[in-house]
């Protein structure tokens, strides 16, 4: 029995041992590399990196980038995670699968998509030129690229508080006499906020890292429409190895910020659900 | 990306439409009948307001892209598209996507489970850490990831020369694919693993220890039967997200055709290039491969009634 007792205490040690070390290995090995590479050629060669021109524009761009998505994504995201909950009409399964599609297209395509539709000849052409906005190559498209990639974290974080608060709280407050929208934000927007604000931080974390569909779209013009990833990805290519390593760490230290953000609001959101359901 | 935990809610559970609540209001006390009456005239409008917002948001952004592909890959025919995907660099492109998600989803699903049974059922100094780094991969760039990588095996780092010289070539071939899929979609079977874990009853495995059986048969007959869905499901979203990756692989994979040039790159290439045709017949199977996937696990869930959560 003893013998037993050990031989188990000896595969947890194993287990242990085998996740730590691969986590170690994928994760934190890399990222510690990634750090000395940023600082191989000293601080000073760091900040001036990080402080030429077209990398502060870059970070402008990912900032716009990411301010534009977290906004629309936001407002609509919970404006659809509602219809999709509260609503019936005809279709609303079909869109509720379509909610994923953004994760099941490379964001190459999505970024492809947006050229076919306002490029040269493109579907919507017609459109954007009437409206006088030029949204292939330009800053719209690239918002438009981002904010697609990020679409579905809101509604996805919204949804399940949604359907788990119920109706009963906004039936009373409509039985009270309130109005529409002052039921929303006085009864529905407490309840599914801390829903709200993880899928804020992903649709961040998300826009922040978007490449991809970006840079297809943007032509990656430097100093134009160049974001923080696009800046990394043309450092490496013109062999501007600290250039591009400075850059991924600051967007590296955005990341582990947004993941600890994450992962207050996780405990945080759990502590509600449980605390709702003990009362 | 967290894929894992929205991909695992139960259906929704509410069937109280929005009209209803107009009901409640109309049938409320006299004094509230008037305004209530207003309202319920009044809110329809709004409410197809907003609908049509919802079904437009959704529609125009999700809809669009299927058409604009199937639009533009069967512009010049099905002929051309056919020749198209019959191009040597966009077959060996698809198989190589193919066989490095399938190895990563392999590894993804013994490790992650792994991951997650540690997780779960010990508890030990550093397991906080553990479990905060394992998100890491959602919420860092992917090309960051990519460049990690490099910064590992490259030819100036240490391991990586070490490896060479081993003759293990990692960078500018598959095995830096797979290792750059393995960080981006670790997390995903960890946190489909985990929730269901940990509704699992201790009390059964050690229930089935005292009666006898091994640590390996007791996992085997007891847990592994309550996660495999989840196994099932995490592992076939990495492998869909997989397919799609573009932004670490650009990096590391030196994306040479007929041997590290996956389609996503491919594609890349094509629309840099303003070859459309090529560029949208393989986006075309690319999405036609993840969405069939996307319906696999939907249907695998509702006939394993994987609740999730």
């Amino acid at each position: 029995m003893a013998e037993r007792r050990r031989s188990r205490r000896g595969a947890r040690g194993a287990l242990i041992g085998v996740a730590v070390v691969y986590v170690g290995g994928l994760i934190l090995l890399p990222l510690v590399t990634l750090v000395g590479g940023a600082f191989a050629d000293g601080a000073g060669a760091f900040f001036r990196a990080i402080l030429h021109p077209d990398a502060l524009h870059a970070l402008a761009v990912t900032g716009l980038m990411v301010a534009s998505a977290v906004v629309l994504n936001a407002v609509f995201g919970t404006l659809a995670a509602w219809i999709l909950v509260r609503d019936r009409f005809p279709g609303r399964k079909v869109l509720s699968a379509l909610v994923d599609v953004p994760f099941a297209v490379s964001p190459v395509i999505a970024g492809f998509v947006l050229i076919e539709l306002f490029g040269k000849g493109g579907l919507l052409r017609p459109l954007s030129d009437a409206l006088g906005v030029q949204i292939a190559f330009a800053l719209p498209g690239m918002v438009l690229a981002t904010t697609f990639v990020s679409l579905p974290f809101v509604i996805r974080e919204v949804m399940p508080v949604l359907e788990e608060i119920g109706t009963d709280q906004e039936k009373a407050a409509y039985t009270l006499g309130a109005p529409a929208l002052l039921t929303f934000r006085k009864v529905t927007l407490p309840a599914i906020r801390w829903g709200l604000y993880y899928g804020i931080t992903l649709t961040a974390a998300r826009a922040i890292g978007e490449f991809g569909a970006v840079l297809v779209v943007s032509g990656g013009v430097a100093g134009r429409t160049e974001t923080a990833t696009s800046f990394v990805y043309r450092a490496l290519e013109d062999r501007n190895d600290t250039g591009a390593n400075a850059m991924a760490l600051v967007l590296s230290a955005a990341s582990i910020g947004l993941l600890l953000a994450m992962d207050a609001l996780k405990h945080r959101r759990a502590a509600v659900s449980t605390k709702e359901v003990a009362s | 990306m967290r894929l894992s935990s929205f991909r695992l809610r139960g259906p929704p559970s509410i069937g109280h439409p929005a009209r209803g609540l107009n009901v409640v209001a109309a049938t409320a006390s006299d004094g509230a009948r008037a305004p209530a009456r207003r309202r319920s005239r009044a809110l329809p409008w709004g409410l197809y307001g907003l609908r049509a917002t919802a079904v437009l948001y959704l529609g125009v952004l999700v809809l669009i892209p299927i058409a604009v592909i199937a639009r533009s890959g069967l512009e010049g025919g099905v002929v051309a598209m056919g020749k198209a995907l019959a191009h040597p660099f966009v077959r060996s492109a698809l198989l190589l996507t193919l066989e490095t998600a399938a190895v990563m989803a392999v590894i993804n699903a013994v490790m992650g489970t792994l991951i997650a049974y540690v997780l779960v059922r010990y508890r030990f100094p550093g397991r906080k850490v553990l479990n905060v780094l394992i998100d890491l991969p959602f919420s860092i760039p992917t090309l960051v990831a990519g460049l990690m990588i490099v910064a590992l095996f490259g030819p100036e780092a240490p391991l990586g020369r070490a490896l060479s010289g081993a003759g293990l070539q990692v960078l500018y071939a598959p095995p830096a694919i797979v290792l750059a899929l393995l960080f981006v979609t670790l997390p995903i079977v960890v946190r489909a693993v985990e929730p269901v874990l940990a509704e699992v009853d201790v009390a059964e495995e050690e229930a089935a220890r005292t009666l006898g059986a091994s640590d390996v048969y007791t996992f085997r007959k007891v847990v592994l039967p309550a996660i495999s869905p989840a196994i099932v499901t995490g592992t076939l979203l990495g492998f869909a997200r997989a397919l799609g990756e573009f932004g670490s692989i650009v990096v590391v994979a030196g994306n040479l055709p007929r041997r590290s040039l996956t389609a996503s790159v491919f594609v890349f290439g094509e629309v840099e290039a303003g070859e459309t045709v090529s560029a949208s017949a393989m986006s075309l199977v690319l999405v036609g491969i993840s969405f069939f996937v996307l319906l696999a696990v939907s249907a695998y869930e509702k006939r394993k009634g994987v609740r999730r959560g």
